[in-house]
């Protein structure tokens, strides 16, 4: 199995990191780019960049700091935000992106996973689901940056976008998003059951004993923004800890370098 | 995109590198990674690009058949081939490491360049995830030409397919997703990776340094 990916999440809006709870009340929390640099020095092994006013505002996830962050990520970089079209993608991937995510125009218009995994291949395209809690062990997907909750059951959406061509679900629980109260284990188990892809878990994580949870639970990845952006912890810390609880991991001292 | 010059007025010791436009590949990453090494990357238009060039970079994501389609319209293949079996400084990343093969289980009857004695086989063992989307540790069976001092790592890995079977005459590095397959081949000045360097942080970054480094008679400078 590969080892597990632990993944600083950068909600952009106008250019600056924000981060809320529940998707709402969003306050500042610096520059992407200084961010992005620091969790990269600091061990992350990705970074996901969702530009969180793209959807709502009708365009595409801002093409320069996506750049920006090309320019000093040697890591993975997603990015996802307003991608509705092939040329979205497109322009993403030769900003810098090294993968795409899509959520609100793949749920009106689940074809174009389809479209976007034959063009660039599967690897390439990360479904983003958010998924709100309606009833025990029944979630469904909210779309447009968590305004809009659709009738729509969450985890049959999840294996549907793995068929389709997602070579990547990431999962967000609506429910815990910047809560702190842990992610929402069942729901991550549900999804894991699903698909025969890999799993980012996202929503809620404020401790190492939530991410050891959800790794746990059957996610191959964990997603955290909030627990980082506060500064109460370092990325470099909590992989120290996890490592002592023998979750399997990239650290950056095992990698000699020549 | 990230805008590339033609490098006029250079400095003679900074590395050049063409990148082979494989027409699905985003090249940001392996561009941001050269610039930071200091070298300049510029794509090629034409084959005799490929041939000049001292340092070749062809990058690939996407599916095999797209890819080797878009080489053979551009007049690209038949250079790659001749420098790759010339062990020439060429570095092959992820698609780029199955193109040098004969071809692989995604595009039945599509033919690689066939550098590489082997077929890309679908990973999918029991159990795992396909795609193989992650960091996996990268182990050299002996220590490979290309990347001179160049240790074992952990390495980032995006793909559906790879090359499981030994493949004569090249040293090679495995990984194991669910069985073990090849994560890397050195031979000469060749690098081929399943993994992607570019996005494996400072180890990764230090391997393309390595084979920066690589001289076309085949020895490397250690920095």
């Amino acid at each position: 199995m590969p080892l597990k990916r632990l993944i600083p999440c950068l909600d952009v809006r106008d250019g600056r990191v924000v981060k809320g709870v529940r998707f709402a009340d969003l306050r500042d929390a610096g520059d992407p780019v200084e961010r992005a640099s620091l969790y990269q020095a600091h061990g992350a092994d990705e970074i996901v960049m969702l530009d969180v006013s793209a959807t709502p505002e009708g365009r595409r996830a801002s093409l320069k700091t996506v750049e920006r962050l090309r320019g000093v990520l040697s890591i993975p970089l997603t990015v996802g935000g307003g991608v509705r079209t092939l040329d979205d993608a497109s322009a993403l991937l030769s900003a810098g992106a090294d993968k795409v995510g899509v959520n609100t125009a793949a749920v009106a218009h689940p074809p174009l996973i389809t479209r976007l995994a034959d063009r660039f291949g599967v690897q390439c395209i990360v479904l983003a689901v958010d998924a709100q809690r309606a009833a025990p062990d029944v979630w469904q997907v909210v779309v447009r940056s968590g305004t809009q909750r659709l009738d729509r059951d969450a985890v049959a959406w999840c294996g549907q976008g793995a068929a389709l061509g997602a070579g990547e679900i990431l999962l967000t629980s609506v429910d815990r998003d910047g809560t702190h109260e842990g992610y929402d284990l069942n729901l991550i188990r549900a999804v894991a059951r699903a698909v025969g892809v890999p799993v980012i878990a996202s929503g809620g994580a404020s401790t190492v004993g939530h991410l050891v949870e959800a790794l746990d639970a059957g996610a191959d990845a964990v997603l955290a923004a909030s627990m980082f952006h506060d500064g109460t912890t370092s990325i470099e810390a909590v992989k120290a800890r996890l490592a002592l609880r023998d979750v399997p991991l990239r650290l950056l001292q095992r990698s000699s370098i020549p | 995109m990230i805008r590339v010059d033609d490098g006029r007025g250079l400095s003679p010791s900074v590395p050049r590198v063409v990148i082979v436009p494989t027409g699905t590949a985003n090249t940001a990453s392996v561009v941001g990674a050269l610039r930071r090494l200091g070298a300049h990357a510029a794509f090629a238009t034409q084959g005799a690009d490929i041939e000049r060039a001292t340092h070749v970079v062809l990058p690939g994501v996407g599916t095999l058949r797209a890819a080797m389609d878009h080489l053979r319209a551009c007049g690209f293949d038949g250079a790659l081939r001749e420098r790759v079996r010339a062990l020439r400084p060429t570095l092959c990343i992820c698609l780029g490491m199955q193109m040098l093969c004969e071809g692989s289980e995604e595009s039945p009857g599509c033919v690689g360049l066939g550098a590489i004695p082997a077929v890309a086989a679908r990973l999918g063992a029991d159990g795992v995830r396909v795609p193989h989307l992650g960091w996996s540790a990268v182990t050299w069976d002996e220590r490979p030409e290309v990347a001179g001092p160049c240790a074992d790592g952990d390495a980032y890995f995006a793909h559906s397919f790879a090359v499981r079977t030994p493949v004569e005459g090249w040293r090679a590095a495995s990984a194991t997703h669910g069985e073990k397959f090849i994560a890397a081949l050195s031979r000469g000045g060749v690098l081929a990776c399943q993994f992607h360097p570019e996005l494996s942080g400072p180890w990764g970054q230090a391997l393309i340094g390595a084979w920066l480094s690589t001289r076309e008679s085949g020895g490397v400078e250690c920095r």
